[in-house]
């Protein structure tokens, strides 16, 4: 589809205006608008400069960093099931944030926290790749997925049932359903740089991603170097979901769906269907956060509930079809 | 063994001794409002254990004398071990404990949260009789309404009388909030505050998004201090948004543990938001007398 | 002029060697086919020759750049992986990404299209395809690099007689057009025919290098193959037919 990029990138942009003027606080769009750009209009434009539109850049970061790397990790691996919080990256990201949370180092050095959230998707990846590597089927990758995904949940919940803080105890749902509710520029700042720069490493992976199509030996043939190819992967995937699971948590099913929808629009090539999951990614993430806001304003809803309600069902449709074509 | 079994014949034993006896020697508290409210009334030795929230200085108005109580974590195997007359529980705390206890035959009063100033002193009354401490509690009774009463007093009456109310907002860790039927908002209505929890239609404790607390322009935010350890859902208290607001109001109250419970000690939170309101209110001539306790 | 050159390559699996201490040359104009029993290491040799297997010796394509070395060799795999179901332009494009742009426009992708009598199924997903036809438009990428020389493993592997011959065919014409093709072969008929170059390789030994008439001797084919054929040369060339088992 000639118009796909294009189209998406519409779809983004008018979902970003939707998240801005979405809200429970009823506010005339003009005066929305005029707060935003003028800073005149008393709390509106606290309102909107630093509640939405935070939380509307966030869910464009974070979306496009979690549609990318989807998309990445299966051009890599060959295998559509490949998706950052089904294989325990965002989880072990999660840990990451909370160690340095909890042990006081993120206030200390605030850069520490999304390093760290960086370390623990980087740690996760390579393991995943070890495990369950190029030449490993569907099965290894799900398997190693399940036991690092639960390991590092397990650790994730022991660090905050043993912090002194009440509320952190009860937090185990946010690190592992993620939620962009009152996030700040501070967020922004801390986190946007990171996925930036992740995402800038993985969209240079699309040659390389196409040749793999054919196998690792093929495309090492066709100038590939598999080695290199594997190591901005990994950086790539852990500076984009590592900061977005350290400010916002871990959500799920996105790096699964959009790619999977995607990949026939784009005939099915990795290249291709690297920015178009960028942009899908980022329409689903605000799409999802401007509908926790609708069905229930005062109950913050994880946004990682919502994905997963949509993202499961997708995800035991390709599991179904792979069983046929591996039976 | 056999001491474990020996023992749970005796204190299986001793209800029926308890239900004669009009005043408990040995009484136990498990919830942090009883602990507070029995430290006060209770006669030498008869109280013999607190619940450990008791000691934590962001939850309780006593942690010193708690010091010298024996702690409970609230489980029955604890609290049974102790061999109490009289177990106070709340409510809605521990339900299961407080379930097994009775079906060991261990009497467990259990009081309501106190959702206003005037329930304070039923609240007082109550605990007094359950401990057999009628006459300390009545004086106790008095010697807070007396209080209440003087702080009440010498309001700046709001120069337009609609304006008699300055908006003030309780906001918690989550974005959490406490409307209508609550302890807190009767504190705010008792010191010429309204409260933009309950304007937003909370009843109860609920939500309150930042948004509409922003936009309800508050002239005091009430909030909490920061517990050790970090956490997210007390990241909204440090929103940049909120930080502005405050910038803005200029007043910022805090609630600590004198606001949890409803004992004498809410006093101290009625003194603070007093202050505040005089403030706020912006009338110079009015000192804050009797602030104080 | 030698495209592929070996030197003494030896590829250790454990304390086994799969190669042991091969060297040869393979010039531009031949079509040379690695033959030799299963195990006998012919994978582990093309792959330690394109540097893709850690390896002893010295392999001229292996020192290159992988650059360069994407320009001066395709090589196309025993197991025919297409993992996304792309269109069979775009797969036969991938052979033109070591020249800079993967463009199913591309004149190269073109004739190798035509070369396997693809061009009709240029726009068909290529998972969609039968094996036969998968086989055939991996052989297209493979073209499309229109690299001096080309190594195949096993590219015969499950095609019908019409495909099998019509792919050795191309090899040979490649090799008449002035380049190299280098192809492991298990149906030794087809070796003798169109190969015009053999190498024998048993346990991982170099046993014999020559014109297939050579190679293919009584002897080698009862020590090596266990197998009695009948060999012999009529006007459509070297015909090769085995017979039966030697136990």
């Amino acid at each position: 589809m000639k118009y796909l990029l294009p189209l998406l990138a519409v779809l983004v942009a008018l979902l970003f205006c939707a998240s801005l003027l979405i809200g429970p606080a009823a506010m005339g769009l003009g005066e929305s608008l005029r707060a935003l750009f003028t800073g005149e209009g008393g709390p509106v434009v606290l309102v909107m400069q630093e509640i939405r539109l935070p939380r509307a850049l966030l869910g464009l970061l974070v979306g496009a960093a979690l549609g990318l790397s989807g998309a990445a990790m299966q051009g890599y691996l060959r295998n559509p099931l490949a998706e950052p919080g089904l294989i325990g990256v965002s989880a072990s990201a999660a840990l990451g944030a909370v160690l340095t949370l909890q042990t006081g180092l993120a206030a200390a050095f605030s850069l520490a926290l999304p390093l760290a959230a960086l370390a623990g998707a980087g740690l996760a990846s390579l393991l995943i790749l070890a495990l369950a590597g190029p030449r490993g089927g569907a099965l290894a990758l799900i398997l190693a997925g399940i036991a690092i995904s639960a390991l590092a949940g397990a650790a994730t919940s022991l660090v905050l049932n043993l912090s002194p803080n009440p509320f952190a105890a009860a937090e185990i749902v946010y690190w592992m359903m993620g939620s962009l509710a009152d996030r700040s520029f501070t967020h922004v700042w801390l986190a946007a740089p990171f996925i930036l720069a992740g995402m800038a490493a993985l969209m240079t992976l699309g040659r390389g991603l196409d040749a793999m199509t054919l196998g690792e030996d093929a495309a090492e043939s066709l100038g590939i170097r598999p080695a290199r190819l594997r190591f901005v992967l990994i950086c790539g995937t852990a500076a984009a979901v590592g900061a977005s699971v350290a400010v916002a948590g871990a959500i799920g099913f996105v790096g699964l769906v959009v790619p999977h929808v995607l990949r026939p629009l784009v005939g099915a090539r990795p290249s291709r269907l690297l920015p178009a999951s960028a942009l899908g990614g980022a329409a689903v993430l605000l799409a999802a956060d401007i509908a926790t806001r609708l069905i229930a304003p005062d109950r913050d809803l994880k946004l990682g509930v919502l994905t997963a309600l949509v993202g499961a069902p997708f995800f035991l449709h390709l599991i179904w079809k792979m069983r046929r074509v591996e039976a | 063994m056999l001491r474990a079994a020996a023992c749970l014949v005796a204190c299986l034993a001793l209800p029926a001794a308890a239900e004669t006896s009009a005043v408990p020697a040995r009484v136990v508290s498990i919830n942090l409002c009883t602990d507070q409210l029995a430290m006060m009334l209770a006669g030498p030795d008869q109280l013999i254990s607190v619940s450990e929230l008791a000691s934590d200085p962001l939850a309780s108005s006593m942690p010193e004398e708690a010091a010298g109580y024996v702690q409970n974590r609230g489980g029955a195997e604890q609290v049974f071990l102790l061999k109490p007359d009289l177990v106070l529980a709340g409510t809605y705390t521990a339900r299961a404990s407080v379930d097994l206890l009775r079906r060991l035959g261990v009497r467990v009063e259990q009081v309501e949260p106190v959702t206003s100033l005037a329930g304070v002193s039923i609240q007082i009354r109550q605990v007094a009789a359950a401990m057999g401490r009628e006459a300390e509690g009545e004086a106790l009774v008095a010697e807070f309404e007396a209080a209440l009463a003087a702080l009440a007093s010498d309001l700046p009456p709001g120069e337009p009388p609609d304006q008699a109310l300055v908006p003030a907002a309780l906001y918690y860790p989550n974005g959490y909030t406490t409307g209508k039927g609550t302890l807190s908002d009767d504190v705010l209505a008792h010191t010429g505050f309204s409260n933009i929890g309950a304007s937003a239609g909370v009843t109860g404790g609920g939500i309150l998004p930042m948004e509409l607390l922003v936009m309800a322009e508050p002239a005091l935010v009430v909030t909490s201090k920061p517990y050790p350890g970090a956490s997210r859902s007390e990241e909204i208290l440090s929103h940049p948004a909120l930080t502005q607001l405050k910038g803005r109001v200029g007043v910022v109250a805090f609630s600590d543990a004198d606001w949890i419970c409803g004992t004498p000690h809410i006093l101290r939170a009625v003194a603070a938001m007093r202050a505040a309101r005089l403030s706020a209110g912006g009338v110079a001539t009015a000192q804050p007398e009797g602030a104080g306790e | 002029m030698s495209l592929l050159s070996l030197e003494n390559i030896t590829v250790r699996r454990g304390t086994l060697s799969v190669v042991d201490g091969v060297s040869l040359t393979v010039s531009a104009g031949e079509f040379v086919g690695l033959i030799g029993p299963n195990g006998a290491g012919k994978t582990s040799l093309m792959r330690a020759a394109l540097g893709l297997l850690p390896h002893e010796g010295r392999s001229n394509l292996a020192q290159m750049s992988a650059a360069r070395r994407a320009r001066a060799v395709a090589f196309l795999p025993q197991g025919r992986e297409i993992a996304w179901p792309v269109s069979v332009a775009d797969l036969v494009a991938l052979g033109r990404a070591p020249w800079g742009n993967a463009d199913p426009a591309d004149p190269a992708v073109r004739r190798a299209l035509a070369r396997l009598d693809l061009e009709g199924f240029a726009s068909r997903a290529a998972t969609s395809l039968s094996g036969g036809e998968q086989a055939r438009a991996l052989i297209a990428r493979a073209l499309a690099q229109e690299t001096p020389l080309l190594i195949a493993d096993e590219p015969g592997a499950g095609l019908d007689p019409e495909a099998q011959i019509r792919m050795m065919t191309i090899f040979a014409g490649l090799a008449q057009d002035g380049r190299a093709v280098l192809a492991s072969v298990h149906d030794l008929g087809l070796a003798a025919r169109h190969c015009t170059r053999l190498i024998l390789l048993e346990r991982g030994r170099l046993v014999a290098d020559g014109p297939p008439r050579e190679v293919l001797s009584e002897a080698r084919l009862a020590g090596v193959f266990h197998i009695r054929a009948h060999l012999f040369e009529n006007e459509d060339g070297l015909i090769f037919q085995p017979l039966g088992v030697i136990r």
